[in-house]
Order: structure tokens, then sequence, then C-alpha cells
């Protein structure tokens, strides 16, 4: 492929770049025990909640921030010069929609998301409730009376830590403790909202909940929370989406999300991640370093990760279940898709602990432009987790001779009756291929689109319909002009 | 149709054509024979538009424009279609969804609206027969698993589909056992009118038993060294190439 139309297409704008000017109140850039008090204070949090918070704070301390996490470096994050807290000053007690200030109402519904109940932007009468977080905090719950009706609890974060202490209090950190890693610590100790979920027994969640992240406010980090809770028989689909605006400098994203399925319960998380990739020299850009675990606590229990990766200037994101549960299912499928100088290391881990559970992971890399992208995956099996199975396929696919595919799965199984499949698989987009549809009259953008969308087709399929066509329109635009 | 004027082509710097007269005009059929390494496949892929080959003279005129100066895609917008002598798998990407891709923007470019479903499933449908394609093959992605035979009833397929005014068949019979051969010669035989030419590129007198050229063109190092009837054929067939390659 040559490098001159390589280099001629690879100009194509984020489009969701804009900024929103909305008066906010920003911390002063800064990390002590003070900025934390402030912080608790702020959202009026209860004294357990700012204990947590500074005990979390105080092993962060201890720790030193990875170096050497990936297999590519990475600058040193001034932790220092970051502001912990943005918030929009005409907040809080929103009543209803009229409440939210209209600047951020636009902001969402220019990113097609609909904070009103009855329509969608599209005119199509919407069946997914929102929670939007805008840099700190929630701006807006939709759908809460319909889904309390059925005894489901959905609400930012912070509401929760109001009004649900003892669901919070038993769940926060079961999954993801403070101690997991050095960035979870530092969400525990500065997290500042998020989504909770909880669905009771026997219930059928009736419509998609989604959280929509959005980082507006320069030289802030988000450190959201989501705590996802489905108790037996019950069953959620999540979808999250986010976006930030394009700015020079390299912002933090430190999410922790956190899932507990009880007995026969299914809870199905889908994400979109676009945040900010960073120019097409590597200026800027999100740092997106996550922490996402799911726990199959009781038998027959499922949980299920879809991913489609296309923003951040770096992403470290592994997405995993614990399978302690006898029968239980832990899935992972995923799309990412790195350009110019974006850089991602993602995979999953899958714990295998009860007897019979099962594991599947798909994941398809494409990269293009200068970048590097790695599948890192552990599969472990325990002793005791009889009959286990596991299957992992790992597709790489290269656009252009400068970018980078990796794949390193670990292994580990300490059970003779268990069965671990592993299949991986590089290809380049072939000149051959893009010709082919040249020839038929389509023309190279429209190629790649095809191209891409077929070698991802299984994980597209995973995702809720609505959310599957805007994933492609999206992977299309990631890639355009990547290819000549 | 296409009037091929002291067409030189090289590939990283060894030029492969070195001067090639050729007129096709609308109703004809022309076959090209020579051998191994004479730029037979070379000739289809310049005409198509492929990059790794630079064109260092000669002109290219079709349907009354500069070929050599439209983009791949245009050319076959324009109307010319390439029956590939190695079909290419696209994973994932039906058959039916490719061809409607294609069509719609073969369309597009001739200031069309897109076709409807129900036009489309119907021209498939009366396609389908044309090659005795099996309709499963149609909803496959684009030549993945399918056998050398069906990759080539599935470019002759396509070329129904997309109706070209110029179709350049590229060894389409190399891989195809008596059968498939029988099926796709019915197929071009079918789609023959005095609106359409063809180039049928190949190696051996077989296919033309089946699809009779009207011209025969024998080509050997870059340069078309012999024409005739569709006799020329079956007189190279009892000789062999060795005879042309004393000769030249």
């Amino acid at each position: 492929m040559s490098n001159e139309i390589i280099q001629e297409h690879i100009n194509k704008d984020y489009e969701w770049g804009f900024i929103t000017n909305v008066e906010s109140e920003t911390f002063a850039p800064g990390l002590n025990e003070n900025v934390i008090g402030a912080l608790s204070k702020k959202k009026n949090e209860p004294e357990w909640m700012l204990e947590f918070r500074l005990k979390a704070f105080r092993h962060w301390q201890t720790l030193s921030q990875p170096s050497h996490w990936a297999n590519f470096p990475y600058p040193k994050v001034d932790f220092q010069a970051t502001s912990y807290y943005s918030a929009p000053k005409k907040k809080p007690e929103l009543k209803s929609l009229d409440d939210v200030d209209p600047e951020i109402r636009k902001t969402f519904e220019k990113l097609g998301i609909s904070l009103e109940e009855q329509k969608r932007l599209s005119g199509v009468k919407s069946n997914i409730a929102v929670d939007a977080v805008f840099d700190s905090v929630s701006v807006k719950t939709t759908f809460r009376e319909t889904l309390s009706e059925k005894g489901i609890i959905f609400c930012s974060f912070s509401e929760a830590i109001q009004e649900h202490p003892e669901l919070i209090k038993k769940y926060m950190g079961m999954v993801v403790p403070y101690t997991d890693n050095f960035y979870a610590a530092l969400n525990a100790a500065v997290f500042s909202d998020g989504s909770f979920c909880y669905i009771p027994k026997g219930v059928r969640c009736p419509m998609e909940l989604s959280t929509y992240f959005r980082i507006n406010t320069g030289g802030t980090g988000q450190f959201e929370r989501t705590l996802i809770v489905a108790d037996e028989n019950s069953y959620v689909s999540y979808l999250e989406g986010c976006t930030a605006p394009q700015r020079d400098e390299n912002q933090l994203h430190a999410a922790v999300v956190e899932i507990i399925a009880y007995k026969n319960a299914e809870v199905k998380y889908s994400t979109v991640q676009n945040w900010y990739p960073g120019d097409k020299n590597g200026k800027g850009g999100v740092y997106n370093f996550v922490t996402k675990r799911g726990l199959c606590i009781e038998d027959n229990s499922k949980i299920s990760w879809t991913q489609v990766e296309t923003g951040s200037a770096i992403t470290w994101k592994y997405p995993s279940v614990i399978l302690k549960g006898n029968n239980s299912v832990g899935e992972f499928y995923s799309v990412a898709v790195t350009n110019n100088y974006q850089e991602a290391d993602t995979g999953t881990k899958m714990i295998h602990i009860g007897k019979n559970t099962r594991s599947t992971i798909i994941s398809k890399g494409i990269s293009a432009g200068f970048s590097n992208n790695s599948y890192r995956g552990l599969v472990q099996m325990r002793k005791g987790a009889t009959n286990a199975r596991n299957f992992s396929q790992c597709d790489s696919l290269l656009m252009g001779d400068k970018c980078g595919a990796h794949t390193f799965p670990y292994i580990e199984i300490k059970d003779k009756t268990a069965v671990v499949e592993h299949e991986a698989t590089t290809s380049k987009i072939g000149e051959d291929q893009l010709f082919y549809c040249k020839q038929r009259g389509i023309d190279t953008e429209k190629a790649i689109a095809l191209i891409v969308n077929g070698y991802c087709k299984e994980i597209l399929n995973k995702l809720p319909m609505e959310f599957a066509v805007e994933a492609q329109k999206l992977l299309a635009v990631s890639l355009e002009g990547s290819v000549g | 149709m296409i009037t091929i004027k002291n067409l030189h082509a090289s590939v990283e710097g060894k030029e492969i054509l070195r001067g090639i007269n050729l007129e096709v005009k609308a109703g004809e059929v022309h076959a090209i024979m020579g051998p191994n390494g004479s730029g037979k496949s070379t000739l289809s892929n310049v005409l198509a538009g492929r990059e790794d080959y630079e064109v260092t003279a000669g002109e290219v005129i079709f349907n009354g424009k500069n070929l050599l100066e439209l983009s791949p895609e245009d050319r076959a917008r324009e109307g010319l279609f390439l029956a590939f002598q190695y079909p290419v798998e696209i994973p994932g990407v039906s058959n039916i969804n490719f061809l409607k891709t294609a069509l719609n923007e073969i369309r597009a470019y001739h200031g069309k609206n897109e076709i409807t479903a129900k036009d489309f499933l119907a021209l498939v449908k009366e396609k389908q027969k044309l090659v005795e394609l099996d309709g499963k093959l149609a909803n496959r992605s684009v030549n993945e698993g399918f056998s050398g035979g069906e990759k080539k009833r599935n470019e002759i397929f396509q070329m129904a589909m997309l109706e070209p005014t110029l179709s350049i068949l590229d060894e389409t019979d190399s891989g195809l056992d008596i059968d498939a051969l029988k099926i796709v010669a019915n197929g071009v035989n079918t789609l023959k009118n005095k609106n359409n030419a063809y180039i049928v590129i190949t190696h051996y007198q077989r296919l033309l038993d089946y699809i009779v050229p009207d011209f025969v063109h024998i080509l050997y190092n870059g340069k078309i060294v012999q024409s005739g009837g569709k006799e020329l054929a079956l007189e190279l067939e009892a000789k062999g190439y060795d005879e042309i390659k004393k000769q030249f």
C-alpha cells in the first residue's frame, strides 16, 4: 500500500471534539487529603464514604505508577496537574428536564443522546433509559419512575450513596477492591460520579439501561464508578458510551466498573468507547485506564462484555469475569481499532473457580497508521474448576506497514479436567481486497468500511440493534483514510 | 468501444508490455492467447487500473474517454469489468451486500437512484439462474470457502449483475472442469449482445470451443505478434507455443 495515499487520507477530524460553554466549578489541580475531604463535602457524603476514600488514598500513596505495563512506553502522568472535580454550576437537584442547563442539553442532543423520555432525536420512541454524566456529575437519569415500578434502581452513584447506603456499603469494592491496582485505588479515592443499578429478584429489565459519559472541562480527569447488581433470576442489558472534546493536552479517565450476578442472573454490558484519540500527530487524547470486572457469584449466572473501542490515545482495559458459581458463563467480545498514534492494550481475564464454568473470548484488533494494538488475556482454571471450558479467538488486522498488532495470551491450568482452546490469526487488509472492491465500482473509503465491518461482524452482531448501527458508522469514520 | 495504441507498461522497472495495439468494437469477442509470461495478465491489470503497474507510453480510449486517467473505481463505473483470475475472499461481507454496494455506486455515478430492495432481489434471482449459482452462495461471504469453480461462476454472476459494456475475462477457464466451463461459457453467450464486448484471455484453446471469438490475437513478449480469426486458435493449439517462440 502506497504511503502517500495513507498520508493523504489520514486527516479525518474527530466529530465529537466540540467544547460546551457552561459555567463550571472546578477544583484547582492537585491531590491530597484536603482535596478528597473537599470533594466528599461537596457531594454531601456520609462519614463512611469519606473514610473509604481516605483509606484508598493512603493505599494509593504507597503504590508507584505502572510504567512498563504494556509493550510500549507511555509518558508519566502528573497527578498533581489534574483537577479532580468539575461540575456545571447550575446544579444540583434537578426536578425536571427543564432544570438541566440548556447548553448541556444541547451537548447531549448533539451527541445523539436524548434526555427526554418520550422522544429520541431520530423521532423513534426511546426504549433506553439514560444516565448522563457531564464531567464529574450525573446531570440526568431518565425513565426512573418507569423502572422503579418494577423495583429497579437506576440512578447516579452519588444519589445511591445518599439513598441506598446499605447497598453501596455492601457491594462497592466487592469485585474491584481499592487494593486491586494503582488506578483502582486512585478511582476509589477520588471518583466523582457514575451509575448504580440494582435489578431485584426475578425481574427482567424492560429496557436497555445506559450511561453516557462526557468529559468537557479542560485539565480535569474523569473518575467514574459503575456498580451493577443483578439479583437472582434477573436480567439486564447495559450500554455505555463516551466522548470528549478535542484538546491538545492529555486527559485522564480512570473508571471502575463492577458487576455482580446472583443465581441464574444475566448481565450484558456493551461499550462503545470513543474518547478523543488525539490528533494525527499523536498530540492530545484521553488516557483511558479502566478496571472492569464482573463476578458470577452464584450458580448459573452469566456476564457478557461486548466492547467497541475506537477512541483514546492510550487504552488499558481488561473487562474480566470471575466465574465462581457452578455452571456460570463469562463472555468477552471485543473490537479495538487504533489509528494514527493510538495505543491500545486490551483483553480480558476469565477466572474459572466453579465447576462446569464456561468462557468465550473473541477479540478483533484493527491497527492502522502508526498505532499499536495488543490483545492481552488471561485464562485461569483454578483447582476444582472441574470440566471448565474456555474458547479464545484473537484476530488482528493490519492496515499499512507502520502499525503493529500483538497478542499476549496467558493460560494457567490447575485442573486436569479443564479444556482451553486458543486460536489466533493476523492478516493484512489486502491490496488485493481493495482492488477487487474498486474494480467493482466501490471507492477506497467505502471498501475499507465494507471489509472492516465484515471482519467485525460477529462482534457487532452481539450489540443491541441501535448501538450496532452506531458502532458500524463509527468504525468507518475511525478508519477513514487509513489505507491507500 | 476500446482503442489501445502503443501501450507500454512496466512492473518494478521491468517492461512487460512493449507496444500493444488493439481495437475492440461493440458486439465483438476478442481472444488473447499467449504462453506464460507473455504479458496477458499485465494487460488486464493495466486496463483495470491496478496501481503496481506503471504505464510508460501509449494511450487507451474507452467509450470516448482517456481510460488511463480514470481511477480504478471510475473505470468500473464507466462499464469496464474484470473477471479475476484469482477472485479475492472478503470474510464477513455477504455477496449480496457487496453487489448491492457496487451496483448502487455505479448507479450513483450515472446519476441514478439506489435500486429498491425488491428490484434488487428480482435481479439477483434472474441472474443467479444464468450461471446456475446456488442461492446459498449468493448469501455467503464474498468467495469465502468457495471452490475454484464456484469462485469463477461468482465472477460471471457479478458480471451479469453489473452489466458492463466491456468485460475482460482473465483466464476464467483455469481450474475449471468441463461442466463448470460450459456453465461459464453459457453465461457469457447469453449476456453477449450488440452493445457489449468481451476480451477473453486464455492460455488454452479449450474455452474458445464454447465462447467463439470473432478475433484471436497472440501475445508474446509484450506485443501482439499475430492476429486472425477463430481458426488461429486451433492452429496455435496444434503447433504449440514453441513455434511462436521460434518465430519471434
